[in-house]
Protein backbone atom coordinates (compact mmCIF):
# COMPACT_ATOMS: atom_id res chain seq x y z
CA UNK A 1 0.00 0.00 0.00
CA UNK A 2 1.76 3.42 -1.15
CA UNK A 3 0.64 6.54 0.37
CA UNK A 4 3.09 8.18 -1.80
CA UNK A 5 1.57 11.51 -3.44
CA UNK A 6 3.05 13.72 -6.33
CA UNK A 7 1.94 16.65 -6.64
CA UNK A 8 3.21 19.29 -9.58
CA UNK A 9 6.45 17.45 -9.30
CA UNK A 10 6.95 17.02 -5.70
CA UNK A 11 6.97 13.82 -3.99
CA UNK A 12 5.39 13.75 -0.70
CA UNK A 13 5.98 10.40 1.09
CA UNK A 14 2.15 10.53 2.85
CA UNK A 15 -0.39 13.08 1.97
CA UNK A 16 -0.29 14.51 5.24
CA UNK A 17 0.56 17.81 5.51
CA UNK A 18 0.70 20.52 8.55
CA UNK A 19 -1.94 23.48 8.25
CA UNK A 20 -0.79 26.65 7.95
CA UNK A 21 -0.74 29.24 11.37
CA UNK A 22 -0.35 25.74 13.93
CA UNK A 23 3.11 25.40 14.89
CA UNK A 24 4.48 26.19 12.44
CA UNK A 25 6.50 29.52 13.55
CA UNK A 26 10.36 28.09 13.24
CA UNK A 27 12.70 26.17 11.41
CA UNK A 28 12.77 23.85 14.43
CA UNK A 29 9.17 23.31 14.87
CA UNK A 30 8.64 22.18 11.32
CA UNK A 31 11.76 19.59 11.88
CA UNK A 32 9.91 18.15 15.25
CA UNK A 33 5.75 18.15 13.41
CA UNK A 34 8.07 15.60 10.68
CA UNK A 35 9.77 13.82 12.74
CA UNK A 36 5.86 13.08 13.61
CA UNK A 37 5.36 11.89 10.95
CA UNK A 38 3.86 14.55 8.30
CA UNK A 39 4.25 14.40 4.62
CA UNK A 40 4.80 17.73 4.25
CA UNK A 41 4.89 21.14 6.06
CA UNK A 42 2.61 24.74 5.86
CA UNK A 43 4.77 27.98 7.23
CA UNK A 44 2.67 30.61 8.90
CA UNK A 45 1.35 33.44 6.82
CA UNK A 46 4.47 35.54 6.08
CA UNK A 47 4.36 39.47 6.02
CA UNK A 48 7.10 40.86 3.71
CA UNK A 49 7.18 43.65 7.33
CA UNK A 50 6.35 42.91 10.80
CA UNK A 51 2.37 43.14 11.78
CA UNK A 52 0.96 42.44 15.15
CA UNK A 53 -1.28 40.02 15.76
CA UNK A 54 -4.67 40.69 18.39
CA UNK A 55 -3.95 39.96 22.40
CA UNK A 56 -5.28 36.94 23.88
CA UNK A 57 -7.43 35.21 24.30
CA UNK A 58 -6.59 34.49 20.42
CA UNK A 59 -7.30 30.66 20.64
CA UNK A 60 -9.74 28.90 22.73
CA UNK A 61 -11.83 25.34 22.11
CA UNK A 62 -14.54 22.69 23.24
CA UNK A 63 -14.05 19.01 22.50
CA UNK A 64 -16.12 19.90 19.09
CA UNK A 65 -14.63 23.37 17.82
CA UNK A 66 -11.76 25.57 17.87
CA UNK A 67 -12.17 29.40 17.11
CA UNK A 68 -8.65 31.41 16.63
CA UNK A 69 -7.92 35.00 16.12
CA UNK A 70 -4.47 35.04 16.25
CA UNK A 71 -4.36 37.83 13.89
CA UNK A 72 -1.53 36.42 11.46
CA UNK A 73 0.92 37.79 13.81
CA UNK A 74 4.52 37.76 12.34
CA UNK A 75 8.19 39.27 12.26
CA UNK A 76 8.32 39.57 8.47
CA UNK A 77 11.07 38.98 5.89
CA UNK A 78 14.53 38.65 7.88
CA UNK A 79 12.60 35.97 10.13
CA UNK A 80 11.51 34.01 6.54
CA UNK A 81 14.97 33.96 5.37
CA UNK A 82 16.62 32.64 8.62
CA UNK A 83 14.09 30.10 9.15
CA UNK A 84 13.68 28.77 5.50
CA UNK A 85 17.53 29.05 5.29
CA UNK A 86 17.49 26.86 7.99
CA UNK A 87 15.36 24.57 7.32
CA UNK A 88 16.41 24.06 3.64
CA UNK A 89 20.05 23.17 4.70
CA UNK A 90 18.65 19.67 6.89
CA UNK A 91 15.05 19.40 5.10
CA UNK A 92 12.93 16.27 6.17
CA UNK A 93 10.12 16.97 4.02
CA UNK A 94 9.01 19.53 1.62
CA UNK A 95 7.98 22.83 2.71
CA UNK A 96 5.15 25.15 1.57
CA UNK A 97 5.76 28.80 2.19
CA UNK A 98 2.11 30.54 2.95
CA UNK A 99 2.28 34.17 2.69
CA UNK A 100 0.01 37.22 2.90
CA UNK A 101 -0.20 41.09 2.32
CA UNK A 102 -2.75 43.67 2.50
CA UNK A 103 -2.70 44.94 -1.17
CA UNK A 104 -2.61 42.68 -4.16
CA UNK A 105 0.68 44.72 -5.00
CA UNK A 106 1.82 43.62 -1.65
CA UNK A 107 0.95 39.84 -2.26
CA UNK A 108 3.24 40.37 -5.94
CA UNK A 109 6.00 42.15 -3.34
CA UNK A 110 6.05 39.30 -0.82
CA UNK A 111 6.22 36.40 -3.30
CA UNK A 112 8.98 37.86 -5.29
CA UNK A 113 11.08 38.02 -1.94
CA UNK A 114 10.02 34.42 -0.82
CA UNK A 115 10.08 32.06 -4.04
CA UNK A 116 14.20 33.17 -3.72
CA UNK A 117 14.20 31.26 -0.54
CA UNK A 118 13.08 28.37 -2.83
CA UNK A 119 10.07 26.61 -1.14
CA UNK A 120 8.35 23.78 -2.54
CA UNK A 121 5.08 25.42 -2.99
CA UNK A 122 3.64 28.99 -2.44
CA UNK A 123 0.63 28.92 -0.49
CA UNK A 124 -1.34 31.85 -0.92
CA UNK A 125 -3.55 33.09 1.87
CA UNK A 126 -6.07 35.36 0.80
CA UNK A 127 -8.82 33.79 3.47
CA UNK A 128 -8.21 35.15 6.58
CA UNK A 129 -11.46 35.95 8.81
CA UNK A 130 -9.45 37.47 11.43
CA UNK A 131 -8.10 40.69 9.91
CA UNK A 132 -11.21 41.57 8.58
CA UNK A 133 -11.31 44.78 11.06
CA UNK A 134 -7.91 45.83 9.39
CA UNK A 135 -8.12 45.39 5.73
CA UNK A 136 -11.81 44.54 4.66
CA UNK A 137 -13.16 41.59 3.31
CA UNK A 138 -10.90 38.95 2.38
CA UNK A 139 -9.36 38.95 -0.96
CA UNK A 140 -11.09 35.13 -1.10
CA UNK A 141 -14.55 36.71 -1.17
CA UNK A 142 -14.39 38.24 -4.83
CA UNK A 143 -13.89 36.90 -8.20
CA UNK A 144 -11.85 39.81 -9.16
CA UNK A 145 -9.55 40.11 -6.20
CA UNK A 146 -9.30 36.36 -6.19
CA UNK A 147 -7.83 36.81 -9.59
CA UNK A 148 -5.65 39.57 -9.35
CA UNK A 149 -3.87 38.80 -6.83
CA UNK A 150 -3.19 34.76 -8.15
CA UNK A 151 -2.15 36.90 -11.33
CA UNK A 152 0.24 39.22 -9.06
CA UNK A 153 1.78 36.00 -7.70
CA UNK A 154 1.81 34.18 -10.43
CA UNK A 155 3.92 36.62 -12.56
CA UNK A 156 6.69 36.41 -10.25
CA UNK A 157 6.71 33.23 -8.77
CA UNK A 158 8.59 31.10 -11.65
CA UNK A 159 8.64 27.53 -11.44
CA UNK A 160 7.50 27.24 -8.14
CA UNK A 161 3.69 26.14 -7.92
CA UNK A 162 1.43 28.34 -6.33
CA UNK A 163 -1.35 27.37 -4.43
CA UNK A 164 -4.50 29.40 -3.50
CA UNK A 165 -6.05 29.06 -0.02
CA UNK A 166 -9.51 29.78 -0.67
CA UNK A 167 -12.49 30.46 1.78
CA UNK A 168 -15.28 28.48 2.88
CA UNK A 169 -17.16 32.18 3.86
CA UNK A 170 -18.34 32.70 -0.10
CA UNK A 171 -21.73 32.06 -1.35
CA UNK A 172 -19.87 30.25 -4.94
CA UNK A 173 -16.07 28.78 -3.53
CA UNK A 174 -16.42 27.20 -7.42
CA UNK A 175 -16.52 30.39 -9.06
CA UNK A 176 -13.82 31.51 -6.74
CA UNK A 177 -11.46 28.56 -7.75
CA UNK A 178 -12.08 28.74 -11.33
CA UNK A 179 -11.38 32.43 -11.38
CA UNK A 180 -7.94 31.50 -9.76
CA UNK A 181 -7.55 28.67 -12.55
CA UNK A 182 -8.02 30.89 -15.14
CA UNK A 183 -5.41 33.89 -13.53
CA UNK A 184 -2.87 30.74 -13.60
CA UNK A 185 -3.29 28.56 -10.00
CA UNK A 186 -1.46 25.75 -10.28
CA UNK A 187 -3.42 24.18 -7.01
CA UNK A 188 -5.93 25.55 -4.32
CA UNK A 189 -6.09 24.78 -0.92
CA UNK A 190 -9.44 24.20 1.01
CA UNK A 191 -10.36 25.60 3.44
CA UNK A 192 -9.42 28.30 5.77
CA UNK A 193 -11.85 28.69 8.86
CA UNK A 194 -15.09 29.23 8.64
CA UNK A 195 -17.19 31.44 10.38
CA UNK A 196 -16.36 33.97 11.95
CA UNK A 197 -17.85 32.48 15.33
CA UNK A 198 -18.01 33.73 18.44
CA UNK A 199 -17.76 32.82 22.07
CA UNK A 200 -19.48 34.54 25.51
CA UNK A 201 -18.09 34.35 28.67
CA UNK A 202 -21.21 34.07 30.71
CA UNK A 203 -20.58 35.83 34.22
CA UNK A 204 -19.06 38.69 32.48
CA UNK A 205 -21.18 38.45 29.30
CA UNK A 206 -18.26 39.63 27.29
CA UNK A 207 -17.08 37.77 23.98
CA UNK A 208 -13.81 35.68 24.84
CA UNK A 209 -11.60 36.14 22.02
CA UNK A 210 -10.07 39.46 22.44
CA UNK A 211 -10.61 40.34 18.52
CA UNK A 212 -14.36 39.40 19.60
CA UNK A 213 -14.57 37.13 16.65
CA UNK A 214 -12.57 34.15 15.21
CA UNK A 215 -12.34 31.38 12.22
CA UNK A 216 -13.86 28.06 13.32
CA UNK A 217 -12.19 25.15 12.77
CA UNK A 218 -11.92 21.86 14.07
CA UNK A 219 -13.86 18.45 13.74
CA UNK A 220 -17.25 20.63 13.35
CA UNK A 221 -16.31 22.39 10.32
CA UNK A 222 -15.50 18.99 8.55
CA UNK A 223 -18.57 18.66 6.38
CA UNK A 224 -18.22 22.30 5.46
CA UNK A 225 -14.55 21.79 4.08
CA UNK A 226 -16.05 17.80 2.12
CA UNK A 227 -18.52 19.81 0.11
CA UNK A 228 -16.12 22.43 -0.44
CA UNK A 229 -13.44 20.64 -1.92
CA UNK A 230 -16.24 18.95 -4.00
CA UNK A 231 -17.32 22.17 -5.30
CA UNK A 232 -13.63 23.22 -6.36
CA UNK A 233 -13.03 19.76 -7.65
CA UNK A 234 -15.92 20.17 -10.13
CA UNK A 235 -15.83 23.88 -10.76
CA UNK A 236 -11.97 23.11 -12.19
CA UNK A 237 -12.96 19.91 -13.86
CA UNK A 238 -10.80 17.75 -11.20
CA UNK A 239 -7.75 18.56 -12.87
CA UNK A 240 -6.40 20.95 -10.13
CA UNK A 241 -4.30 19.44 -7.07
CA UNK A 242 -6.49 20.53 -4.05
CA UNK A 243 -4.97 20.45 -0.05
CA UNK A 244 -7.81 19.19 1.47
CA UNK A 245 -8.16 21.10 4.84
CA UNK A 246 -10.51 21.44 7.72
CA UNK A 247 -11.26 19.49 10.68
CA UNK A 248 -9.70 16.34 9.46
CA UNK A 249 -8.78 14.18 12.69
CA UNK A 250 -8.48 10.69 11.38
CA UNK A 251 -7.18 8.62 8.85
CA UNK A 252 -11.16 7.88 7.64
CA UNK A 253 -11.57 11.76 7.48
CA UNK A 254 -8.65 11.87 4.98
CA UNK A 255 -9.91 9.38 3.03
CA UNK A 256 -12.89 11.38 2.83
CA UNK A 257 -11.17 14.18 1.55
CA UNK A 258 -9.38 12.19 -1.61
CA UNK A 259 -12.63 11.17 -2.26
CA UNK A 260 -13.82 14.65 -2.45
CA UNK A 261 -11.28 15.32 -4.94
CA UNK A 262 -7.92 16.34 -2.42
CA UNK A 263 -4.82 15.29 -3.02
CA UNK A 264 -3.16 16.47 0.20
CA UNK A 265 -4.38 17.13 3.13
CA UNK A 266 -4.19 19.85 5.98
CA UNK A 267 -4.15 18.61 9.53
CA UNK A 268 -3.66 21.81 11.62
CA UNK A 269 -6.30 22.00 14.78
CA UNK A 270 -6.14 17.97 15.21
CA UNK A 271 -3.05 18.67 16.97
CA UNK A 272 -4.57 20.28 19.94
CA UNK A 273 -6.88 16.93 20.19
CA UNK A 274 -4.57 14.21 19.07
CA UNK A 275 -1.23 15.48 19.82
CA UNK A 276 1.83 15.99 17.75
CA UNK A 277 1.25 12.33 16.88
CA UNK A 278 -2.03 12.84 14.55
CA UNK A 279 0.14 12.42 11.18
CA UNK A 280 1.50 9.27 12.01
CA UNK A 281 -1.53 7.85 13.45
CA UNK A 282 -3.80 9.11 10.46
CA UNK A 283 -1.29 7.64 7.83
CA UNK A 284 -1.51 4.44 9.76
CA UNK A 285 -5.43 4.71 9.88
CA UNK A 286 -5.60 5.30 6.36
CA UNK A 287 -3.24 2.37 5.66
CA UNK A 288 -5.41 0.10 7.95
CA UNK A 289 -8.43 1.73 5.96
CA UNK A 290 -6.57 0.70 2.17
CA UNK A 291 -5.54 -2.70 2.77
CA UNK A 292 -8.95 -3.66 4.36
CA UNK A 293 -10.65 -1.96 1.10
CA UNK A 294 -8.28 -3.78 -1.20
CA UNK A 295 -6.84 0.45 -2.29
CA UNK A 296 -3.32 -0.32 -3.03
CA UNK A 297 -2.16 3.38 -3.54
CA UNK A 298 -4.06 6.83 -2.38
CA UNK A 299 -3.94 8.03 -5.74
CA UNK A 300 -6.86 5.67 -6.71
CA UNK A 301 -8.69 7.14 -4.50
CA UNK A 302 -8.63 11.52 -5.44
CA UNK A 303 -12.01 12.66 -6.64
CA UNK A 304 -13.47 8.68 -5.76
CA UNK A 305 -16.81 10.27 -5.51
CA UNK A 306 -17.38 11.90 -8.06
CA UNK A 307 -16.36 9.25 -10.16
CA UNK A 308 -19.05 7.14 -8.40
CA UNK A 309 -21.67 9.75 -9.02
CA UNK A 310 -21.58 10.14 -12.71
CA UNK A 311 -21.22 6.08 -12.99
CA UNK A 312 -24.36 5.73 -10.81
CA UNK A 313 -26.25 8.29 -12.60
CA UNK A 314 -29.15 6.70 -14.73
CA UNK B 1 -14.16 11.72 16.57
CA UNK B 2 -13.42 13.98 19.90
CA UNK B 3 -11.68 13.67 23.54
CA UNK B 4 -12.10 14.19 27.16
CA UNK B 5 -8.78 15.99 27.01
CA UNK B 6 -10.08 19.57 26.39
CA UNK B 7 -12.40 20.60 28.80
CA UNK B 8 -10.34 23.00 30.05
CA UNK B 9 -9.53 25.61 26.92
CA UNK B 10 -12.11 27.94 27.30
CA UNK B 11 -11.95 30.20 29.84
CA UNK B 12 -14.55 30.87 32.35
CA UNK B 13 -14.32 34.11 34.80
CA UNK B 14 -14.44 33.79 38.76
CA UNK B 15 -15.08 36.18 41.14
CA UNK B 16 -11.65 36.68 43.18
CA UNK B 17 -12.00 35.47 46.56
CA UNK B 18 -9.43 37.10 48.42
CA UNK B 19 -6.39 40.12 47.96
CA UNK B 20 -3.59 40.30 49.22
CA UNK B 21 -1.08 42.35 48.99
CA UNK B 22 2.48 41.05 49.16
CA UNK B 23 5.08 43.68 48.29
CA UNK B 24 4.26 47.22 46.57
CA UNK B 25 4.68 45.43 43.41
CA UNK B 26 3.54 41.60 43.98
CA UNK B 27 -0.13 40.62 44.37
CA UNK B 28 -2.02 37.44 45.12
CA UNK B 29 -5.45 36.23 44.27
CA UNK B 30 -7.50 33.50 45.78
CA UNK B 31 -10.32 31.90 44.01
CA UNK B 32 -13.00 29.85 45.34
CA UNK B 33 -12.69 27.05 42.49
CA UNK B 34 -10.16 24.05 42.34
CA UNK B 35 -8.72 22.94 39.00
CA UNK B 36 -6.90 20.05 39.95
CA UNK B 37 -3.71 21.33 39.32
CA UNK B 38 -0.28 19.87 39.96
CA UNK B 39 2.67 21.88 41.57
CA UNK B 40 4.50 23.67 38.47
CA UNK B 41 1.73 24.17 35.63
CA UNK B 42 0.00 27.22 35.07
CA UNK B 43 -3.79 28.77 34.05
CA UNK B 44 -4.12 31.54 31.36
CA UNK B 45 -5.30 34.33 33.24
CA UNK B 46 -7.64 36.71 31.25
CA UNK B 47 -8.60 39.60 32.19
CA UNK B 48 -11.54 40.70 30.08
CA UNK B 49 -11.20 43.57 27.12
CA UNK B 50 -6.99 43.99 28.15
CA UNK B 51 -5.17 40.19 27.42
CA UNK B 52 -4.72 36.51 28.44
CA UNK B 53 -0.83 36.25 30.19
CA UNK B 54 0.08 32.74 31.42
CA UNK B 55 0.75 32.73 35.59
CA UNK B 56 2.00 29.87 37.85
CA UNK B 57 -0.24 28.33 39.89
CA UNK B 58 0.43 29.48 43.48
CA UNK B 59 -1.73 27.13 45.28
CA UNK B 60 -4.47 24.54 44.53
CA UNK B 61 -5.68 22.53 47.46
CA UNK B 62 -8.92 20.78 46.15
CA UNK B 63 -10.93 23.85 46.89
CA UNK B 64 -9.08 26.98 46.80
CA UNK B 65 -6.70 28.79 43.73
CA UNK B 66 -4.68 31.09 44.08
CA UNK B 67 -2.17 33.05 41.70
CA UNK B 68 0.96 35.47 42.52
CA UNK B 69 1.95 38.05 40.07
CA UNK B 70 4.60 40.50 39.75
CA UNK B 71 2.56 44.06 38.63
CA UNK B 72 5.31 44.74 35.63
CA UNK B 73 3.16 45.63 32.53
CA UNK B 74 -0.38 46.70 30.99
CA UNK B 75 -2.19 43.45 32.06
CA UNK B 76 0.06 42.76 35.49
CA UNK B 77 -0.83 46.45 36.68
CA UNK B 78 -4.52 46.50 35.69
CA UNK B 79 -4.83 43.37 37.20
CA UNK B 80 -3.32 44.23 40.56
CA UNK B 81 -6.10 47.03 40.70
CA UNK B 82 -8.72 44.72 41.12
CA UNK B 83 -10.68 44.04 44.46
CA UNK B 84 -12.46 40.95 46.01
CA UNK B 85 -15.61 40.25 43.78
CA UNK B 86 -13.87 41.51 40.68
CA UNK B 87 -14.07 38.72 37.38
CA UNK B 88 -11.33 37.20 36.39
CA UNK B 89 -11.19 34.44 33.46
CA UNK B 90 -8.99 30.83 34.09
CA UNK B 91 -7.98 28.74 31.62
CA UNK B 92 -5.96 25.24 32.56
CA UNK B 93 -4.16 23.93 33.79
CA UNK B 94 -1.69 23.37 31.39
CA UNK B 95 1.91 21.69 31.18
CA UNK B 96 4.27 19.78 32.72
CA UNK B 97 4.59 19.75 36.85
CA UNK B 98 7.29 19.01 39.28
CA UNK B 99 7.55 15.12 40.47
CA UNK B 100 9.21 13.77 43.59
CA UNK B 101 8.79 10.43 45.04
CA UNK B 102 7.68 10.00 48.97
CA UNK B 103 10.10 10.79 51.89
CA UNK B 104 13.14 12.62 49.31
CA UNK B 105 15.02 15.38 50.42
CA UNK B 106 14.25 18.27 47.74
CA UNK B 107 16.05 21.59 47.80
CA UNK B 108 13.80 24.28 46.29
CA UNK B 109 15.45 27.27 44.72
CA UNK B 110 12.95 30.68 44.10
CA UNK B 111 13.66 33.78 42.87
CA UNK B 112 11.12 36.23 42.23
CA UNK B 113 7.74 35.20 41.69
CA UNK B 114 8.64 31.73 42.21
CA UNK B 115 8.50 31.21 44.93
CA UNK B 116 4.95 31.04 44.81
CA UNK B 117 4.93 27.51 42.49
CA UNK B 118 8.01 26.64 45.08
CA UNK B 119 5.49 27.01 48.11
CA UNK B 120 3.08 24.97 46.28
CA UNK B 121 5.75 22.29 45.50
CA UNK B 122 6.74 22.18 49.49
CA UNK B 123 3.18 22.18 50.33
CA UNK B 124 2.28 19.23 48.20
CA UNK B 125 5.76 17.37 48.92
CA UNK B 126 5.37 17.87 52.76
CA UNK B 127 2.55 15.56 52.73
CA UNK B 128 4.58 12.58 50.40
CA UNK B 129 6.30 13.31 54.03
CA UNK B 130 9.63 15.04 52.25
CA UNK B 131 12.11 16.99 53.73
CA UNK B 132 12.82 20.32 52.08
CA UNK B 133 14.98 23.43 51.98
CA UNK B 134 13.61 26.23 50.04
CA UNK B 135 16.45 28.74 49.44
CA UNK B 136 14.26 31.69 48.76
CA UNK B 137 16.18 35.12 46.89
CA UNK B 138 15.41 38.43 46.18
CA UNK B 139 16.79 42.15 45.41
CA UNK B 140 16.23 42.76 49.84
CA UNK B 141 14.58 42.16 52.36
CA UNK B 142 11.21 43.86 51.22
CA UNK B 143 10.87 42.15 48.23
CA UNK B 144 10.81 38.54 49.40
CA UNK B 145 8.10 36.35 49.22
CA UNK B 146 6.19 33.17 50.86
CA UNK B 147 8.75 33.60 53.64
CA UNK B 148 6.22 32.78 56.39
CA UNK B 149 4.12 30.21 54.43
CA UNK B 150 7.60 28.34 53.87
CA UNK B 151 8.42 28.46 57.70
CA UNK B 152 5.09 26.89 58.24
CA UNK B 153 5.50 23.82 56.43
CA UNK B 154 6.38 20.91 58.23
CA UNK B 155 10.12 19.21 57.63
CA UNK B 156 10.99 22.87 55.84
CA UNK B 157 14.09 24.40 56.22
CA UNK B 158 14.51 28.50 54.67
CA UNK B 159 17.11 29.99 53.89
CA UNK B 160 17.36 33.46 52.35
CA UNK B 161 19.50 35.30 50.56
CA UNK B 162 19.20 39.35 49.27
CA UNK B 163 20.95 41.23 46.99
CA UNK B 164 21.77 44.06 49.39
CA UNK B 165 22.29 41.65 52.43
CA UNK B 166 19.32 42.90 54.24
CA UNK B 167 17.94 39.53 55.45
CA UNK B 168 20.50 36.23 54.91
CA UNK B 169 23.09 35.50 52.88
CA UNK B 170 24.12 39.41 50.91
CA UNK B 171 24.29 37.69 47.46
CA UNK B 172 22.74 35.27 45.19
CA UNK B 173 20.31 32.11 46.08
CA UNK B 174 22.62 29.73 43.57
CA UNK B 175 25.37 30.44 45.99
CA UNK B 176 23.47 28.96 49.26
CA UNK B 177 22.69 26.05 46.88
CA UNK B 178 26.36 25.67 46.26
CA UNK B 179 26.86 25.30 49.56
CA UNK B 180 24.28 22.85 50.16
CA UNK B 181 25.31 20.61 47.42
CA UNK B 182 29.17 20.57 47.81
CA UNK B 183 27.88 19.79 52.06
CA UNK B 184 27.50 16.80 53.53
CA UNK B 185 23.60 16.55 53.09
CA UNK B 186 23.01 16.44 49.14
CA UNK B 187 19.54 16.54 48.20
CA UNK B 188 17.89 13.56 46.07
CA UNK B 189 16.74 16.54 43.83
CA UNK B 190 16.51 20.36 43.13
CA UNK B 191 13.39 22.20 42.15
CA UNK B 192 13.95 25.76 40.92
CA UNK B 193 11.75 28.45 39.89
CA UNK B 194 12.95 31.95 39.02
CA UNK B 195 14.57 34.37 36.26
CA UNK B 196 16.21 32.46 33.45
CA UNK B 197 19.80 33.68 34.46
CA UNK B 198 19.00 32.07 38.20
CA UNK B 199 18.26 28.92 36.24
CA UNK B 200 21.04 28.88 34.10
CA UNK B 201 22.98 28.97 37.28
CA UNK B 202 20.91 26.40 38.99
CA UNK B 203 21.28 24.00 35.80
CA UNK B 204 25.25 24.29 35.61
CA UNK B 205 25.63 23.71 39.04
CA UNK B 206 22.92 20.36 39.44
CA UNK B 207 24.91 19.39 36.40
CA UNK B 208 28.23 19.55 37.61
CA UNK B 209 27.56 18.31 41.04
CA UNK B 210 25.46 14.80 39.81
CA UNK B 211 21.90 15.92 41.49
CA UNK B 212 19.30 15.76 39.74
CA UNK B 213 17.02 18.85 38.89
CA UNK B 214 13.73 20.02 37.35
CA UNK B 215 13.43 23.48 35.80
CA UNK B 216 10.56 26.00 35.59
CA UNK B 217 11.26 27.36 31.87
CA UNK B 218 8.90 30.53 30.48
CA UNK B 219 7.91 31.37 26.86
CA UNK B 220 5.60 33.33 25.05
CA UNK B 221 2.57 31.58 25.53
CA UNK B 222 -0.70 31.91 23.08
CA UNK B 223 -3.06 28.86 23.20
CA UNK B 224 -1.48 26.75 25.71
CA UNK B 225 -2.03 23.69 25.13
CA UNK B 226 0.18 23.03 22.50
CA UNK B 227 -1.40 24.41 19.38
CA UNK B 228 -0.22 27.91 18.36
CA UNK B 229 3.70 26.83 18.38
CA UNK B 230 4.39 30.26 19.60
CA UNK B 231 6.45 28.56 23.24
CA UNK B 232 8.51 26.33 20.72
CA UNK B 233 12.44 26.34 21.43
CA UNK B 234 15.26 25.61 19.44
CA UNK B 235 16.67 23.30 18.15
CA UNK B 236 14.31 20.49 19.48
CA UNK B 237 11.23 22.21 18.58
CA UNK B 238 9.24 20.77 21.54
CA UNK B 239 6.49 23.42 22.86
CA UNK B 240 7.24 24.38 26.75
CA UNK B 241 3.24 24.59 27.31
CA UNK B 242 2.89 20.58 26.91
CA UNK B 243 6.33 19.35 27.21
CA UNK B 244 7.15 22.64 30.06
CA UNK B 245 7.46 24.56 31.69
CA UNK B 246 8.58 22.10 34.04
CA UNK B 247 11.88 20.21 32.51
CA UNK B 248 14.17 17.96 33.72
CA UNK B 249 17.61 19.63 33.72
CA UNK B 250 19.01 17.11 31.27
CA UNK B 251 16.21 18.31 28.90
CA UNK B 252 16.78 22.20 29.69
CA UNK B 253 20.79 21.35 28.44
CA UNK B 254 19.74 20.23 25.29
CA UNK B 255 17.84 23.51 24.45
CA UNK B 256 20.43 25.55 22.82
CA UNK B 257 18.54 28.95 23.33
CA UNK B 258 18.10 28.34 27.17
CA UNK B 259 19.79 31.53 28.60
CA UNK B 260 20.49 32.99 25.43
CA UNK B 261 17.35 34.33 23.48
CA UNK B 262 13.39 33.54 23.79
CA UNK B 263 11.16 34.61 20.99
CA UNK B 264 7.81 37.20 21.54
CA UNK B 265 4.59 37.15 19.97
CA UNK B 266 5.87 37.41 16.65
CA UNK B 267 8.29 34.67 17.01
CA UNK B 268 11.34 37.28 16.99
CA UNK B 269 14.35 36.33 18.82
CA UNK B 270 15.20 38.86 21.74
CA UNK B 271 18.43 37.96 23.24
CA UNK B 272 18.32 37.14 27.50
C1 LIG C 1 4.57 29.46 32.36
C2 LIG C 1 4.62 30.88 32.87
C3 LIG C 1 4.34 31.12 34.20
C4 LIG C 1 4.36 32.43 34.69
N1 LIG C 1 4.06 32.63 36.00
C5 LIG C 1 4.02 33.88 36.52
C6 LIG C 1 3.66 34.10 37.87
O1 LIG C 1 3.35 33.18 38.61
N2 LIG C 1 3.66 35.39 38.31
C7 LIG C 1 4.00 36.44 37.51
O2 LIG C 1 4.01 37.58 37.98
N3 LIG C 1 4.34 36.25 36.22
C8 LIG C 1 4.35 35.00 35.70
N4 LIG C 1 4.71 34.80 34.37
C9 LIG C 1 5.05 35.97 33.55
C10 LIG C 1 3.79 36.70 33.13
O3 LIG C 1 3.09 35.94 32.17
C11 LIG C 1 4.13 38.08 32.54
O4 LIG C 1 4.69 38.85 33.54
C12 LIG C 1 2.92 38.78 32.00
O5 LIG C 1 2.50 38.15 30.82
C13 LIG C 1 3.20 40.24 31.75
O6 LIG C 1 2.13 40.82 31.03
P1 LIG C 1 1.94 42.40 31.03
O7 LIG C 1 0.90 42.73 30.02
O8 LIG C 1 1.68 42.89 32.40
O9 LIG C 1 3.35 42.96 30.63
P2 LIG C 1 4.00 43.24 29.21
O10 LIG C 1 4.61 44.58 29.29
O11 LIG C 1 3.03 42.93 28.12
O12 LIG C 1 5.14 42.13 29.18
C14 LIG C 1 6.16 42.05 30.13
C15 LIG C 1 6.90 40.76 29.89
O13 LIG C 1 6.01 39.66 30.00
C16 LIG C 1 6.04 38.87 28.84
N5 LIG C 1 4.70 38.44 28.42
C17 LIG C 1 3.65 39.20 28.00
N6 LIG C 1 2.63 38.43 27.59
C18 LIG C 1 3.06 37.15 27.72
C19 LIG C 1 2.50 35.89 27.41
N7 LIG C 1 1.29 35.76 26.86
N8 LIG C 1 3.24 34.78 27.66
C20 LIG C 1 4.48 34.86 28.22
N9 LIG C 1 5.06 36.04 28.52
C21 LIG C 1 4.37 37.15 28.27
C22 LIG C 1 6.59 39.77 27.75
O14 LIG C 1 7.27 39.00 26.79
C23 LIG C 1 7.52 40.67 28.49
O15 LIG C 1 8.79 40.10 28.60
C24 LIG C 1 4.70 33.52 33.84
C25 LIG C 1 5.00 33.26 32.50
C26 LIG C 1 4.96 31.97 32.01
C27 LIG C 1 5.27 31.72 30.57
C1 LIG D 1 -4.46 28.81 15.57
C2 LIG D 1 -4.66 28.82 14.09
C3 LIG D 1 -3.89 29.67 13.31
C4 LIG D 1 -4.06 29.71 11.93
N1 LIG D 1 -3.26 30.54 11.18
C5 LIG D 1 -3.34 30.53 9.84
C6 LIG D 1 -2.45 31.30 9.04
O1 LIG D 1 -1.59 32.03 9.55
N2 LIG D 1 -2.58 31.24 7.69
C7 LIG D 1 -3.50 30.43 7.08
O2 LIG D 1 -3.55 30.40 5.84
N3 LIG D 1 -4.34 29.67 7.79
C8 LIG D 1 -4.29 29.69 9.16
N4 LIG D 1 -5.15 28.89 9.90
C9 LIG D 1 -6.13 28.04 9.22
C10 LIG D 1 -5.63 26.59 9.08
O3 LIG D 1 -4.47 26.53 8.27
C11 LIG D 1 -6.71 25.67 8.48
O4 LIG D 1 -7.03 26.11 7.19
C12 LIG D 1 -7.99 25.63 9.32
O5 LIG D 1 -7.68 25.69 10.69
C13 LIG D 1 -8.83 24.38 9.06
O6 LIG D 1 -8.12 23.18 9.29
P1 LIG D 1 -8.09 22.38 10.72
O7 LIG D 1 -9.51 22.18 11.15
O8 LIG D 1 -7.36 21.10 10.43
O9 LIG D 1 -7.33 23.26 11.65
C14 LIG D 1 -5.02 28.86 11.30
C15 LIG D 1 -5.80 28.02 12.10
C16 LIG D 1 -5.63 27.97 13.46
C17 LIG D 1 -6.48 27.05 14.29
S1 LIG E 1 1.39 28.42 23.81
FE1 LIG E 1 0.55 27.68 21.96
S2 LIG E 1 1.82 25.96 21.57
FE2 LIG E 1 2.49 26.61 23.49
Amino acid sequence: MSLSQTVRGVTFQNPTVLASGIWGITASSWRRVAANGAGGITTKSLWLAEHKGHPNPTIISTPHWTLNAVGVPDAGLEKAREEIGDYNKKKPVPLIANIIANTVDNYGKTAAEIVQLQPDFLEVNISCPNVEDEFGKPFACSVRDASAVTKAVKAVSGKIPVFIKLSPNVDDIGSIASACAEAGADGFTVINTVGPGMAIDLRSRLPILANKVGGMSGPAIKPIAVRCIADVYRATGGKFPIIGTGGIMTGEDAIEFLLAGATLIGIGTAIGYRGAEVFRMVCEEMTAWCEAEGVKSVTELTGGMHRALSSSRP
Amino acid sequence: MTCGCCHNRLPVTHRIASVKRETEQVTSFTFAVSLGAKPGQFVMVWLPGVDEVPMSIANDDGKQLQITFFAVGDTTKKLALLKKGDLVGLRGPFGTHYEWKPKQHLSLVAGGYGAAPMFFAASEAAKDQCTLTAIVGARSKEHLLYLDAFAKLKGTTVSVATDDGSQGHKGYNVELLSALLKGKKKPDQVFACGPERMLVAVSDLCHEQKVPCQISLERYMKCGYGLCGNCTVDPLGIRLCTDGPVVKNELARTITEFGKYHRDHLGKKHSL
